[in-house]
């Protein structure tokens, strides 16, 4: 790695550590959940802007780790342990779920997880002895670690902020690996990533799970966020608004998700002033820079930045001595 | 040792009474023929006469609708291109088939990091599945030293073809299948095709079965050749016995 960015990225290290200091309390709650909706997003990420697949279930697997958690940490079982379940359920089920959707892959992926996120929103909400129906869990614990409680807003966000930063190291890990060049093999040229023995099924397949895995990671934390869950929080329209996050920050770029998330959620806030209008101007602000970018912004500031500083191509067929 | 005794001279490569019919159409009738070790096989024929669609079927692109291919006497029947590649059989494409975002080293390393290890140790394992020094190697017997770290994207078309190339060889196959390797490529940089082929191919023993339009490319490259006209086989031999044949001259060399 570049020094520059070792300093950049120490530096926003700085500012995630800093960030909720003398803030008020709602502030830090969003600050919490942006952090998770930045994992879950990074999930959704590696299936999508990675392996190339478009799923529309990412809110159900959060959906599914947040009532494991939920339910888990209701019976007085430690988060972790409920975190630790959650995670591999999701791991499983995406598994379960890939195998057959994964044959026909694209948008017949996108219908059979809408078709997925959707009859997990009917299960949580009419399996009413489990999961409560429609008045949801209620009143789950915040964890404690080694004697340190998260039950303050501030604690709560230094907690999701490990999580955050445990998540981005895996993620970081995986993309560094021989998988993460398969993957981008995957997305630029199938067909000869097959013939150089590159398993195309396989590694969707584990590539679209492991991205779950991140969203039951996501709904493991929600649950004691926010304290109260309910079918609802876990419906398309949320899946949907997770897609938002991974195209609006720029699919297939690492910080992509991230930043997605944060326009997502801190948008509507600064939008609040223009009160019913908030909607269209959002809407209007999404197709213009997907009309302008259709990478999200990482994609859009890229354009700019390489506008006012143009790559030099050296003409090394030019050099001396070099035929070809 | 002697280079030619009969184990040394094993087909590599078998083909069965292949046909493929389209609807109506048979593209390749009733074709069988042998590949041995270290041969340069080359198959001509006018277009439409079935190359490609052969070709297809020995890789698992097609199914045949009658006949089969062995590689080193195992029958490749319903095996798929990942597996056929793990059996050892490389190829490159009609089509520039690079990753076009990724650099020349990265689309090397890839050719040749999914035949290491196991699918658990390439996710814990080295990013470079410990390949860099190979690829290198690779990368440098192609000449292409000076653009290890440029997008293979921005290279000429060319250039593409000799990545190409690297990446069908970075797995150590036994046998290469070259899809029109001479398409579009200028003569300066055949003439360096051709040359590191033949290199690769008395260094290496590597089988390679070549497509191609270039008469004068195919000539100068291959040991033996066979045309197609038609989807049948209607003339097999050296060339310079494919050069003198008439039906060869009739059906597709022209007067």
């Amino acid at each position: 790695m570049k020094p520059l960015t070792l300093i950049l990225l120490g530096l926003a290290l700085v500012a995630l550590i800093l960030a909720p200091i003398g803030q008020g309390n709602y502030i830090v709650y969003t600050l919490s959940s942006w952090l998770l909706f930045s994992i879950s997003a990074m999930g959704l990420n590696l299936t999508l802007g990675y392996a190339g697949q478009v799923s529309l279930a990412q809110a159900g697997f959060m959906g599914i780790g947040a009532y494991i958690t939920a339910l888990m940490t209701l019976a007085g079982i430690h988060w972790v342990v409920a975190a630790g379940v959650s995670i591999s359920s999701c791991f499983a089920v995406g598994l379960l779920l890939g195998w057959p959707a994964l044959r026909v892959q694209h948008h017949f992926l996108a219908f059979v997880t809408l078709a997925f996120n959707t009859l997990l929103f009917l299960v949580l909400r009419n399996e009413e002895e489990v999961t409560g129906g429609s008045f949801g869990l209620v009143g789950m614990p915040r964890p404690d670690f080694f004697g340190l409680s998260t039950m303050s807003n501030l604690n709560f966000y230094y907690f999701s902020l490990v999580c955050f930063l445990i998540a981005v190291a895996v993620m970081w890990g995986i993309l560094r690996s021989p998988w993460g060049r398969a993957f981008k093999a995957l997305r630029e040229n199938p067909i000869r990533a097959e013939s150089l023995g590159l398993k195309i099924r396989r590694q969707t397949l584990l590539a679209f799970a492991i991205g779950s895995a991140f969203g039951g990671l996501a709904g493991a934390m929600q649950a004691p966020l926010v304290q109260f869950i309910e079918p609802g929080s876990f419906g398309l329209i949320h899946s949907l608004k997770i897609l938002l996050m991974v195209v609006v920050g720029g699919s297939g770029f690492f910080f992509g998700p991230m930043l997605g998330a944060a326009v997502v959620i801190l948008l509507p806030e600064l939008l609040r002033f223009t009160e019913g209008y908030y909607l269209m101007i959002y809407a209007a602000l999404v197709i213009v820079l997907m009309v302008f970018s259709p990478n999200g912004l990482i994609g859009a500031g890229q354009k700019i930045w390489l506008k006012f500083k143009p790559k030099h191509e050296a003409r090394r067929d030019m050099q001396k001595g070099f035929q070809l | 040792m002697n280079a030619h005794t009969p184990s040394d001279r094993a087909p590599i490569l078998a083909v069965h009474n292949i046909s493929k019919q389209f609807g109506g159409i048979r593209a390749v009738n009733n074709v069988s023929f042998e590949v041995r070790k270290g041969e340069i096989l080359g198959l001509i024929g006018p277009n439409g006469s079935g190359k490609s669609t052969l070709f297809n079927c020995i890789l698992g692109q097609l199914k045949p609708t009658t006949g089969h291919c062995e590689i080193n006497g195992k029958s490749t029947d319903g095996v798929r291109p990942a597996d056929l590649s793990l059996m050892g059989v490389g190829r490159t494409f009609q089509q520039l088939s690079v990753f076009p975002k990724m650099t020349v080293l990265d689309n090397v390393i890839l050719a040749g990091q999914e035949h290491e290890g196991t699918m658990l140790s390439r996710l814990f394992g080295k990013p470079d599945a410990g390949l860099t020094g190979k690829a290198e190697q690779l990368i440098e017997f192609f000449r292409l030293t000076p653009y290890r770290d440029t997008e293979a994207g921005s290279l000429s078309y060319g250039q593409q073809k000799l990545v190409d190339a690297a990446m069908a060889f970075m797995a150590g196959p036994g046998i290469v299948l070259l899809d029109e390797p001479a398409g579009g490529v200028n003569l300066t940089m055949l003439a360096n095709l051709k040359e590191r082929l033949q290199t690769y191919n008395r260094e290496h023993g590597t089988t390679f079965v070549v497509i191609e339009h270039n008469m004068e490319f195919v000539m100068s490259l291959c040991t033996r050749i066979i045309v197609l006209a038609q989807g049948e086989i209607i003339a097999e031999g050296s060339p310079e016995e494919i050069r003198s044949n008439q039906m060869v001259i009739d059906a597709y060399l022209g007067g």
